[in-house]
């Protein structure tokens, strides 16, 4: 499943929205979703509040991570956890490695993580003959699929039912045609039950590491994490150095935002705190670097440190919602992805920070304030000024100077037109935005576009 | 340099200048209503919820709405004549039949619906997640408003593994169609004692 960049988002993109039908819905699906998180913020009058408390925690811990690390490190110690650190995704990997070969075990259970699948662990054990199996529903049809995750909570979000019952079909067996998602859940159930059942080696990722205790908290909905973690006997918690909160009482901060943020649930269902392990288990836990320390070394992007990777920023995001998760061609996608990429590697990723319209929407539902769609118009910058600028993003910017400078090239552009219906009220309405000093945006599209450009050139 | 020292040191020196954490006290939610807004909220997020004055009700309420014949067990000493007692000492995987767990919470949250259990409680880490149905009891007048109160009474909180749980296990990964059951309980009941 390794992510190798032969086409940029742009070309992506254009491939995701040939298939209209599927835009629509995603899109559609994914706004749904950003409503539902609106609506679950309005019911706590202290939502701006929280926010700005969630930010200012963030804000400790990235000014003194260096000492929570050394708590947390000295706490995990105390309750019996075994600490790890990895400076590479390389080095996180050996060390699960050795971990379960030192108990013989080949065959490895896995709750959601991102860190994960950003370190390529799955194929990494596998090429050393250790089975993973992905154990959130999402995350499994994905790997079925031999597909990386396309949403950081919603892991198959571009995928039509019929398309998944396909696949069970010919993973598991089902009846052909069978689509219906409560069937198909109920299949990947037993199937998956019989996996937890077996698996000796468990690995979670980690939500929350609180410095005070020394304890990690998993959130997850479907209870997989738990299913694998309380029967195996060797658990791994794989983490990045941000994730640490200064102490137990933040959880209360932290986990009213997430969920609502996430999916609009009032809490994830299950928000598991793991300290000590069990009778007879061993409990690791791995710290790992990956780039997360030159991050915080780069002023103006250090705050994307303080992501609690609720998938807030995609669900909104006009751009991320038509062109699919995997068009970012990096495990963290949409726009947190895109700010997130470049500090692993600049060249590689420089087409991400255009994949923006800087609306700022991303920025004005994040839980813990990060200035996402600031960032990517620094990273813009940064790009440029290491000459990796993509051509074709100049050129971008000169056809959309194109298409409206000319109201029968809009009206005639079909699908663009009606794209930019959907996306330019927030387009505008940005001081970052070149068009935003001389063009306003009416507030919904009582006219069309064309009708209103056309009106609004005249008298200008 | 070992990597820990590595890291620590580029840590070090790439963190920025010291910056306070807030005070968090000023968050309180209000101590009105609990059992109604309690009950309200679990509904909504897909549980089942009961109103009862004693164990006895619970007991019955248990076999009206269960597969009495099949593998019901419990922590609740005042249930354990008629339900098989949780063993910490069993294998957990030894659980992997049972239908219905019955478990006591140590206190539930109002504004999320989510109950709090620690491992005491669960009798064993695995059972409020292998069951097939959960149902836990909660005492009316623990319910507290918000998390803020939650970890407030948590404390500290001398336990190996501790979890919220607020309703059954839930996917929407397919076409984000709502599905109760995923890998835990199908269903979870909450029995709120007067
Ligand atoms: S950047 Fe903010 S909105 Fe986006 S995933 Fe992270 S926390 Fe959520």
């Amino acid at each position: 499943m390794s992510q190798t960049k032969t086409k940029d988002h742009a070309a992506m993109a254009r491939a995701f929205i040939k298939d209209e039908e599927r835009v629509d819905w995603h899109d559609g699906a994914l706004w749904y979703i950003r409503e539902k998180r609106d609506l679950a913020a309005k019911q706590i009058p202290e939502w701006e509040q929280l926010r700005e408390t969630a930010s200012m925690i963030k804000n400790n811990v990235i000014s003194n991570l260096h000492d929570y690390l050394l708590q947390f490190e000295a706490n995990l110690t105390k309750n019996g956890v075994v600490v790890h650190w990895a400076d590479s995704a390389e080095e996180h990997n050996e060390i699960v490695y050795s971990i379960l070969k030192a108990k013989e075990i080949n065959q490895m259970v896995k709750s959601k993580s991102m860190l994960t699948e950003e370190c390529h662990l799955n194929e990494y054990l596998e090429e050393r003959g250790i089975e993973v199996i992905n154990s959130d529903l999402g995350e499994y049809i994905q790997q079925i699929d031999q597909e990386p995750p396309s949403h950081i909570v919603l892991p198959c979000i571009h995928k039509r039912k019929e398309e998944i019952g396909e696949l069970f079909h010919e993973h598991l067996g089902t009846e052909k045609g069978l689509s219906d998602p409560t069937l198909l859940t109920r299949v990947a159930r037993k199937h998956l039950r019989n996996i937890f059942l077996t698996r000796r080696g468990a690995l979670t990722g980690v939500n929350f590491a609180v410095a005070e205790t020394g304890e990690y908290v998993v959130c997850t909905n479907e209870g997989n994490a738990d299913m694998g973690a309380h029967l195996s006997e060797v658990q791994i918690a794989s983490m990045g150095l941000e994730k640490i909160i200064p102490q137990k009482k933040h959880l209360g901060i932290f986990l009213r935002l997430l969920a609502r943020s996430a999916t609009g649930q009032p809490i994830t269902i299950y928000s598991s705190h793991y300290k000590k392990p069990r009778k007879g288990q061993e409990m690791h836990l791995i710290l790992v670097d990956a780039g997360r320390t030159r991050q915080l070394g780069r002023p103006d992007f250090r705050d994307s440190l303080k992501c609690i990777k609720c998938g807030g920023c995609m669900n909104t995001c006009p751009v991320y919602r038509k062109s699919g998760g995997l068009s970012y061609q990096n495990t963290i996608s949409g726009p947190i992805g895109a700010i997130l990429a470049p500090n692993l590697d600049m060249k590689k990723h420089a087409d991400l920070p255009y994949a923006s319209t800087l609306c700022g929407s991303c920025s004005n539902v994040c839980p813990v304030k990060i200035n996402i769609h600031e960032q990517l118009y620094k990273w813009r910058q940064e790009i440029v000024k290491e000459g990796y600028a993509p051509t074709t993003k100049t050129l971008g910017m000169k056809t959309m100077a194109w298409t409206l400078s000319s109201p029968e090239k809009l009206s005639t552009a079909g699908k663009a037109g009606r794209w930019f219906l959907h996306n330019v009220p927030f387009v505008v309405n940005n001081k970052l935005n070149p068009w935003y000093r001389q063009r306003d945006m009416p507030e919904g599209p009582k006219e069309s576009f064309a009708e209103w450009f056309t009106k609004n050139s005249v008298k200008k | 340099m070992t990597t820990r020292e590595k890291i620590l040191q580029a840590t070090l020196n790439n963190q920025p200048a010291a910056s306070a954490l807030p005070d968090i006290s000023v968050f309180k939610g209000e101590d009105k209503d609990l059992v109604q807004k309690y009950m309200t909220v679990f509904k909504t997020i897909g549980g089942n919820c009961f109103l009862v004055d004693d164990v006895a009700g619970i007991q019955s309420l248990i076999t009206q709405n269960y597969d009495a014949t099949r593998r019901i067990v419990t922590t609740v000493a005042e249930l354990s004549d008629k339900f098989e007692l949780i063993s910490n000492e069993a294998d957990p995987h030894s659980y992997e039949n049972i239908e219905v767990a019955i478990i006591k919470a140590h206190f539930s949250v109002a504004e999320n619906g989510a109950v709090w259990l620690t491992e005491e409680v669960m009798g064993q880490r695995i059972i409020p997640y292998i069951c097939q149905h959960l149902a836990v009891i909660v005492q009316a007048d623990t319910i507290v408003p918000t998390l803020h109160e939650a970890y407030e009474k948590i404390g500290a909180g001398e336990y190996g593994f501790g979890a919220f749980i607020g309703g059954p296990s839930k996917t929407a990964d397919i076409e984000q169609a709502l599905v109760l059951g995923a890998h835990g309980p199908l269903t979870m009941t909450v029995f709120i004692m007067k």
